[in-house]
């Protein structure tokens, strides 16, 4: 028996490749291509009254300039509605260029393509637009209050309004002893890949084919959309995503109006246009995410049991909505987390701004749900002088599956399939050293020192559907070729599924190839997004391998006159199970499957031993089978996967700066068996630092005119090297049991409980109560001293 | 090339990269990033900010890690410049610097990492044994949005036990 590489921590196979130059992003790609830049709004609220492009055209290299009147077709009606939801009261997308009106500072309005990017930039500045201009909102304050107005005709800002109920709240809230009211803050921040996003375009106008490189998390979404609305066959249209230099899912969103406008240029120019993000582009113009005012009452018992939870939220999806509710509905629906909560309702409102819309970043939607429910654990165990694991112990969800009662994103109804929370508590409590805190706290005040603790739980629902596919070939040399239609963004999904497929089919790793996010082999695919990959792409090829290797085991069985179920597979050899005298090799029953049998390479000249007379009178290839040792394959499961996890942290606050830093951060993770634990580690490492971030550096600073004040590297501070602590972290693995490899996502699991865990270390070191983040030394220095004058409300 | 600029100041520098020695006609304001990138093909080189914060544009300039999105290409004339190419670009057979990426699974989108290398790559002739803060440190010029960086310190220890492995032999 071979070692069974599920489980291994085996270097990536990516790794080589990437780290010598050899990476192909999507700007490596066709380098001469001629480029398109933009024109942005530098409104956040305005009508358009006129485009003057002459001085544009005038540029020596300027090849065409496009304003919206040069949309052909579809493409200039308004972008696609991705997901819809009934709690959408008002649909509003933006287009590919703005159509009279701007919504926000960096909307696109005029295109212009040129010779270099250099050259288009030029150009792209002696444009002049002629505004007329309107008030801007920005702000839920602003957005909720109403006066202002962000889409004609509309008479509030309201894009969408929901309300689900689990158990009836306000007898749950009358029954409770006890009652408290939490108004909280989130962030708003961004996904901010190092690389931006970017396209390149090429049409051929002999196949009357368009093909696009993109940075896209989704290049199948990509391509109908694209197909769509160009208004030409989806066969003639293909999107292949090459390395993705991160994405944590602002590359979702489809398409993206430069993605359109870049593919218009190119059939109309009949060439290869180029468009590559810049980073104040990324800022202004790209998704951002998280920003929620929201309130929270909880009504609970002497012993800290919660009888009833009420919650409302606004959330800021800015100026368009084409991706959907999925941030405001996650949160809503992950509000509960680990915890039996009898009662429960949630309503919330998802409002237009005239800001950069918001669409999904790691842990989308469910990192507000968490800073809800751990801040409100937080006050009751202040308000009953309570050890505040101890309130999430006596709170646990103990008996699995255990049904939510609410609609999650995917449509099903939530049900947390498997865990153990107690377990994870008291894992955490000991890698932390929860119990002996009170003596560090002391010995550090000793010296002079303010530390606190804090921790945060979550759940995540991860690995949802509709489904994910997987094609395998085995080549005759023995090469196994894998596809999976999703794309990869550092994932190392050339090495997980690898593992997957080669402990299947019973060969060495070394002969599987992965390839990501290419349409033109599996057109069928959905989308690397809501850590979703390892268990859907995950298991749809652990089902393909499955099939390849039975077909394999009947091929050879038929030549090793053996019965198949008496057959293995072993370091590529198929042979009878304790005889390996009689055994061929796979390679071989790859040339036997077809009954073309060109002999071209050795492993075809050996299979000819093997090859038996074909009966006569029959076909060579019975009805029903195809030739080559080739499969396809499907995986959709019942429902969302709920992963889970614990946090902790340890922060010591400086007590004259209001410096804040982190000692220690520990980690306790359960997503179901662990196909690759170091790429697991990795993710939860990457994660967290992200929640770092959101924590305590990253916000987007919006002025009043909805003027994005900090849009670059120097200003929107995200965390270096020497910021992010080093993470402890330890698992738990149980099962899911709604697939087959029963694993649940981990891609996100590290940024979703962060900021919770490091309001409450921070709360628990200043003895003021934390209800806003990002905290920085200056805010937090500000509400020390309007604690100390009794000013609690309105310290932050 | 030079044509389709159309009026724009060009300049023929001469400029070593990775050892070959280039005569190139370039735009007198066009980056050293894009002239490594479109004019010589050195894809391994990423911009990631183009306004000198993240790092991952960083070469070396005569053994010294710059960014080269802060650079004319005019300016590195007779200057010799080494890429992530240069510390190795050979799959098969990584540099040390590489190897130790690949140990400490220091990278996931990769796209930060070439100006890791390179600035590593520099960085442990410097100091041949460097303590976990002075990793830290090393790398702290530089951002990384996917691996939380205790793995990329992880790596600047690695990298400098084998190169100092590969000085014995
Ligand atoms: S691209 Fe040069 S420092 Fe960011
Ligand atoms: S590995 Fe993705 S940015 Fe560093």
């Amino acid at each position: 028996m071979t070692t069974r590489l599920f489980g291994q921590k085996i270097t990536r196979r990516e790794d080589p490749r990437l780290l010598t130059g050899h990476g192909r992003y999507v700007d490596d790609v066709s380098g001469s291509a001629i480029a398109a830049a933009f024109v942005r709004s530098p409104h956040a609220h305005a009508d358009i009254l006129d485009i003057d492009v002459t001085g544009a055209l005038d540029v020596a290299g300027v090849i065409a300039v496009w304003t919206h009147e040069d949309l052909p077709g579809h493409a200039a009606e308004r972008l696609p509605m991705l997901i819809p939801n009934p709690s959408i009261v008002a649909p509003h997308t933006g287009y590919a260029l703005a159509k009279d009106h701007v919504n926000f500072v960096g909307e696109p309005i005029v295109m212009v393509v040129a010779e270099n990017r250099y050259i288009a930039e030029d150009a792209a500045n002696l444009i002049d637009v002629e505004y007329n201009f309107c008030d801007p909102v920005v702000g839920v304050e602003q957005a909720r209050e109403g006066s202002r107005i962000v889409h004609e005709g509309m008479e509030d800002n309201v894009a969408a309004h929901i309300v689900q109920n689990v158990g009836d709240v306000d007898s749950g809230l009358d029954s409770a002893p006890h009652v408290l009211e939490l108004d909280l803050e989130f962030e708003r921040s961004a996904c901010m890949p190092m690389e931006g996003k970017g396209v390149v375009a090429t049409w051929d106008p002999g196949e009357g084919s368009l093909e696009v490189y993109s940075s896209t998390q989704t290049s199948t979404g990509l391509r109908a959309v694209l197909a769509a609305k160009l208004e030409i066959p989806l066969t003639k249209v293909e999107v292949i995503t090459p390395d993705v230099g991160g994405a944590f899912g602002v590359k979702i969103n489809h398409p993206w109006p430069e993605e359109l406008a870049v593919a218009c240029a190119a059939r109309a120019l009949e060439a290869t246009v180029k468009w590559t993000e810049d980073r104040r582009e990324h800022f202004i113009s790209s998704a951002h995410e998280r920003a929620q005012t929201q309130w929270v009452k909880v009504g609970f018992d002497d012993e800290g049991r919660i009888h009833g939870l009420d919650v409302k939220f606004w959330h800021d999806n800015g100026a368009y909505l084409p991706y959907g509710v999925i941030v405001p509905l996650n949160t809503s629906t992950h509000i509960m987390g680990p915890y039996v909560i009898p009662s429960f309702r949630v309503e919330y409102w998802s409002l237009y701004t005239n800001t950069v819309m918001v669409t999904p970043y790691r842990g989308a939607g469910r990192a507000h749900a968490v800073f809800m429910m751990e801040r409100t654990m937080d006050a009751i165990a202040a308000e009953l002088g309570l050890d505040r694991a101890e309130v999430r112990l006596r709170n646990f969800v103990r008996e699995f599956p255990h049904p939510m009662g609410l609609r999650m994103q995917d449509g099903a109804e939530g049900c947390i399939d498997s865990g153990d929370f107690v377990t994870s508590l008291d894992k955490l409590k000991a890698l932390v050293g929860w119990d002996e805190f009170e003596s560090y706290r002391e010995q550090a005040r000793s010296e002079g020192r303010q530390v606190g603790i804090g921790l945060a739980c979550y759940i995540e629902s991860t690995g949802a559907g509709p489904y994910e596919g997987g094609h395998i070939e085995v080549e005759s040399s023995g090469r196994v070729n894998v596809w999976t239609g999703l794309t990869t963004h550092g994932q190392a999904h050339a090495t997980v599924f690898a593992q997957i497929v080669a402990d299947e089919l019973g060969v060495p790793i070394d002969s599987v190839q992965v390839n990501t996010g290419d349409t033109r082999k599996l057109p069928y695919s959905v989308g690397t997004w809501g850590s979703r990959g390892a268990v859907m792409a995950g298991n749809a090829l652990h089902l393909t391998a499955k099939k390849v290797r039975e077909k394999a085991l009947r091929i050879a069985g038929e030549s090793l006159e053996a019965d198949p179920d008496d057959l293995e597979i072993v370091e590529g050899l198929v042979q009878v199970k304790g005889d390996v005298s009689a055994s061929m090799p796979l390679a071989a029953v790859s040339v036997l499957s077809n009954p073309l049998r060109y002999a071209f390479d050795e492993s075809a000249r050996a299979a000819t031993a093997f090859a038996r007379e074909s009966p006569a009178d029959e076909p060579s290839i019975k009805p029903g089978e195809q030739p080559g040792l080739e499969e396809q394959e499907f995986f959709s499961p019942l429902r969302s996967t709920v992963a889970n996890g614990m946090h902790a942290a340890i922060v010591e606050t400086d007590p004259e700066t209001a410096d804040i830093k982190i000692l220690r951060y520990c980690v306790i993770h359960d997503c179901g068996p662990m196909v690759n634990p170091l790429v697991v580690e990795g993710q939860v490492h990457g994660g967290v630092a992200q929640g770092v971030g959101g924590a305590l550096y990253e916000k987007m600073a919006y002025d009043t005119d909805g003027q994005l004040l900090n849009a670059s590297f120097m200003d929107f501070l995200m965390p270096f090297a020497s910021e992010i602590p080093h993470i402890e972290t330890d698992h738990l693995e149980t099962p899911s049991p709604l697939n087959p490899l029963g694993i649940k996502g981990a891609g996100e699991a590290g940024t979703i409980p962060t900021a919770s865990a490091i309001a409450s270390a921070i709360e628990d070191a200043e003895g003021i109560p934390i209800r806003s983040m990002p905290l920085d030394p200056s805010t937090l220095w500000h509400m020390r001293a309007a604690h100390a004058e009794g000013d609690v409300a309105r310290s932050h | 090339m030079t044509e389709a600029i159309g009026t724009e100041p060009t300049s023929t520098i001469r400029l070593t990269v990775n050892d070959t020695l280039h005569a190139l006609e370039v735009p007198d304001r066009k980056l050293l990033s894009d002239v490594l990138r479109q004019d010589l093909g050195l894809t391994g080189t990423h911009v990631g900010c183009e306004h000198g914060v993240c790092g991952s544009c960083t070469v070396q300039l005569d053994g010294e890690p710059v960014r080269s999105c802060l650079m004319f290409a005019v300016t590195a004339q007779g200057h010799e410049v080494k890429t992530v190419e240069g510390v190795g670009n050979d799959p098969e057979n990584p540099s040390d610097v590489q190897q130790a990426f690949i140990d400490c699974h220091g990278l996931q989108c990769g796209f930060c990492t070439p100006g890791f290398v390179t600035t590593i790559d520099a960085y442990i002739d410097e100091n041949p044994k460097p303590t976990e803060e002075e990793a830290r440190e090393a790398v702290s010029g530089n951002l990384c949005r996917c691996t939380g960086y205790q793995n990329i310190v992880a790596a600047v220890q690695r990298a400098a036990e084998l190169r100092a492995e590969g000085a014995r032999q």
